[in-house]
């Protein structure tokens, strides 16, 4: 098997099992028990996103890609640490 | 001949690195509490992403582009847990209680 035909079927297999990985997260963001699991939920979906992005720039080799992968990484990061300063103010209780 | 063992080294890299994430949330999925949950996210989804950015450096054969993928691995290394301390902090003090069996968590009840 030559080295292109061998990475595209790698790409496919890392987009199958990326694609598996949010319906996991997502039946979590649906029956999550708080709002500290739906936050949670949204942090990993951001980095699969990210990691689909990077999986993307690998198969295309349009690697302007990396930089959006990164940008949408990091806002992730930030968003999680938003999402946690506004359950801190709100003082939610253990079931919302 | 070069390029080819990069490339095939980039295909391993992105499949382990897809299955790291698989498995972050096969563990946000059937975790018990959101504690440990984050311990699945933060870690093991962090991984699988610097693995893919790993590829890329490996893969690209630019030196620009793979030192731009590595500084993006190394600034979310930095970033991602920070965001996940915040979040667990913000857990505890709102009173989302741990899963029954957790023994000391070491802090004064609030």
């Amino acid at each position: 098997m030559s080295a292109p035909e061998f990475m595209q079927y790698a790409c496919w297999l890392a987009y199958a099992l990326l694609g598996v990985a949010v319906a996991f997260t997502i039946i979590r963001l649906a029956a999550g028990p708080t709002l500290a699991d739906r936050i949670l939920c949204l942090d990993t979906v951001s980095l699969l996103a990210a990691s689909g992005i990077g999986v993307f720039a690998l198969e295309s080799s349009i690697y302007a890609y990396v930089d959006l992968s990164i940008a949408i990484a990091l806002t992730g990061c930030l968003s999680t640490a938003a999402f946690a300063r506004y359950l801190l103010s709100r003082k939610l209780g253990a079931n919302s | 001949m070069m390029s080819d063992l990069a490339t095939f080294l980039a295909a391993a890299l992105i499949v382990a690195g897809a299955a790291f994430s698989c498995l972050a949330a096969l563990g946000v999925l059937r975790f018990p509490d959101v504690y440990t949950r984050l311990h699945a996210a933060s870690k093991a989804g962090l991984l699988g992403l610097g693995l893919i950015f790993l590829a890329i450096a490996v893969s690209s054969g630019d030196p620009w582009i793979a030192l731009r993928a590595i500084a993006g691995a190394v600034f979310l290394f930095l970033t991602s847990p920070l965001a996940a301390h915040l979040l667990a902090n913000a857990a505890l003090k709102t009173g989302i209680p741990p899963v029954s069996n957790t023994n000391n968590l070491g802090l004064p009840p609030s």
